[in-house]
């Protein structure tokens, strides 16, 4: 499986583990998106950073060629994915009653 | 040379920066993230070694790759350098600092079973 293959099943898989896997979705909740609101311009810019520098590189016959402030669109949806699940743990154990304070 | 050497922490310099701008929060929100490390480990763990398993696979895949003289060419295990390592440590802590730091700024928005 190249990239962009990989990047919507890990996509679809973390959109599945947030609304049906955790009990508090955070997909439907304004904490996330606000947060994300936040995140997205540092993302944008991290990304930025690392790819029009060429840091890191890609094989161009692993991603779509579609591209968002010089960073491939499959980062940002890594990085989407990262966040997502990342968050939606932190909300897990919370609930759970884990460190809540 | 010197110039040589600088480059060598584009990509760490770039982590560094991740960690300025959001562990500020730490402290001035009070969101308590590093202070509550357990919960950071259990959240953290088993996605950021999910993530590293996909970017062992897609480097030795070579779907992506580094530009040697930008990294420091430390590697960790399976050829994935200290800077991929630190980053899926340094981004996981910033996003949880500004998830909390808006629930400072924000309570009622809480998780309903963690308030």
């Amino acid at each position: 499986m190249i990239y962009s293959d990989i990047v919507i099943a890990i996509l679809i898989l973390s959109v599945i583990f947030d609304l049906f896997g955790l009990k508090n979705s955070l997909l439907t909740r304004p904490l996330f998106w606000s947060s994300y609101a936040i995140i997205l311009p540092f993302q944008l810019l991290t990304n930025w950073w690392l790819t029009s520098r060429n840091i890191v590189m890609y094989d161009p016959d692993v991603i779509s060629g579609l591209r968002i402030m010089s960073a491939p669109i499959e980062d940002l949806i890594f990085g989407f994915a990262l966040i997502l699940n990342i968050m939606g743990m932190w909300e897990y154990w919370g609930a759970k009653g884990v460190q809540k304070d | 040379m010197r110039e040589f050497l600088v480059l060598k922490f584009s990509y760490l310099a770039m982590l560094v920066f991740t960690a300025v701008a959001s562990f500020w929060l730490e402290f001035a929100f009070k969101v308590h993230v590093l202070r509550r490390m357990k919960r950071v480990l259990l959240s953290l763990l088993p996605i950021s070694l999910g993530f590293l398993i996909w970017d062992a696979y897609a480097i030795a895949q070579g779907h992506w790759y580094f530009d040697k003289k930008q990294v420091t060419g430390l590697n960790g295990p399976f050829n994935i350098p200290i800077e991929e390592i630190f980053f899926f440590l340094v981004i996981p802590l910033a996003v949880l600092m500004t998830l909390e730091g808006v629930t400072r700024l924000k309570p009622n928005w809480k998780n309903p079973k963690s308030r």
